[in-house]
């Protein structure tokens, strides 16, 4: 048996729960990740720690030191990304990708974490694998 | 004589020998769809082996929705007629369920991992399916407290009203769940058989796919019936003796 505190304390620690989900939720999930455009529109959103989402273009993507360099672009725009530690291994060029980190005053994204987006097609691999779009 | 859906889920010899089918025909199809996902199904081009973690998580994703999708079902027509057979639907359906979106989430979680880069993204999709979790969980929370409060049993009236009354609210999730990846920018990809204009998926790998789902919905509906059969059980049996409600044989497994 449940008493009367306790229970006032299971469903605070429900409520304090889902509201913690909702609300971290909230700050960023409802705008996962921004795009090229709306970041170059307003460089000031990405000064501080944000997603920046879109796809990897080839052909630009280089290894620098320590860092991979690549470029983001969706709709026409693109932003050049300075990543630093080594991307997932499903990470390439034409893939769509998510990066967080912050926009910098000389306009490069400087970015510590890497995830892979995928798309909703599957096809098996081919034996010309190398140019996957 | 043919078993009908009502009678699956009697206690009664008839009800016993359907079940037993409909679990051979659920075994049956589970192997099936190990063969087809692990060997038929080609690995995906982009992702590699790890795509083959979708026969396990798709379906279990879908059969979650099923599942609280009878809760639901059984929520209304309980509020309505006040069966206590309803109720018994709905909280199998309930059990059901959560064990299914904890496994929908885990194999997500692996999947992301390989694929993705992470274990978990604070993005709309997986958000959405933990408050899922969540929400149901609380739903077998309430009946139980509800229970050891008014010191009845768990297919009293005081506990199942409430109980449906909740359950048909946290459907409301379910559309939110499915439709998060449309409505909100997400990092989960959306939906490819259950997309309106359904794109490219190579022909083995949606075959694998539907004999997954179509296993994995006939072994939920077979552990849903048993389990239904054994509340009935247990309600029934404490009114019989009602010495000792507690300790019971172990309901035989028809």
């Amino acid at each position: 048996m449940i008493r009367r505190p306790g229970r006032i304390a299971l469903i605070g620690v429900l409520l304090a729960g889902g509201g913690l989900l909702v609300t971290s939720a909230l700050q960023d999930t409802l705008t996962y990740y921004r795009t090229p455009g709306e970041v170059l529109a307003d460089p000031e959103v990405a000064r501080e720690r944000v997603r920046l989402g879109g796809d990897v273009v080839p052909g630009s993507l280089r290894r620098e030191g320590d860092l991979v360099v690549f470029n983001l672009a969706e709709a026409g725009h693109e932003i050049m990304v300075y990543q630093r530690g080594v991307p997932p291994e499903t990470f390439r060029e034409g893939e769509s990708a998510v990066v967080e980190g912050h926009l910098s005053t000389d306009g490069v994204f400087r970015a510590d974490h890497v995830e892979v987006r995928h798309g909703n097609e599957y096809r098996p691999a081919e034996a010309e694998s190398s140019d996957a779009r | 004589m043919r078993a009908t859906t009502v009678d699956l889920a009697l206690d009664t010899r008839g009800g016993a020998a359907g079940r037993r089918t409909l679990a051979w025909t659920g075994g049956g199809l589970s192997a099936a769809a190990a063969l087809a996902g692990g060997f038929l199904a080609p690995a995906d081009a982009a992702q590699g082996p790890a795509q083959r973690l979708m026969y396990l998580h798709v379906p279990a994703a879908w059969v979650a929705y099923l599942a609280f999708g009878v809760v639901l079902a059984a929520s209304v027509a309980y509020l309505i007629g006040a069966d206590p057979r309803w109720d018994h639907f709905a909280r199998a359906g309930a059990e059901i369920g959560v064990v299914l979106t904890a496994l929908a989430i885990g194999t997500g979680s692996y999947w992301g991992h390989l694929v993705w880069g992470t274990w978990w993204a604070w993005d709309p999709r997986l958000v959405s399916t933990a408050l899922l979790l969540l929400t149901y969980t609380g739903y077998l929370a309430l009946r139980r407290m509800l229970t050891e409060h008014t010191g009845g049993h768990d297919g009293d009236r005081a506990v199942a009203r409430p109980a449906a009354v909740l359950g048909v609210a946290g459907f409301l999730l379910v559309p939110v769940v499915h439709f998060s990846v449309l409505w909100w920018r997400s990092l989960h990809q959306q939906a490819t058989m259950l997309a309106p204009e359904r794109p490219p998926i190579d022909p083995r790998m949606g075959l694998a796919l539907l004999l997954a789902v179509a296993a994995a919905s006939v072994v939920a509906l077979c552990v849903l019936l048993h389990r239904v059969v054994r509340l009935e059980r247990r309600r029934s049996v404490p009114a019989a003796a009602p010495a000792d409600p507690a300790r019971r044989a172990p309901a035989r497994v028809g």
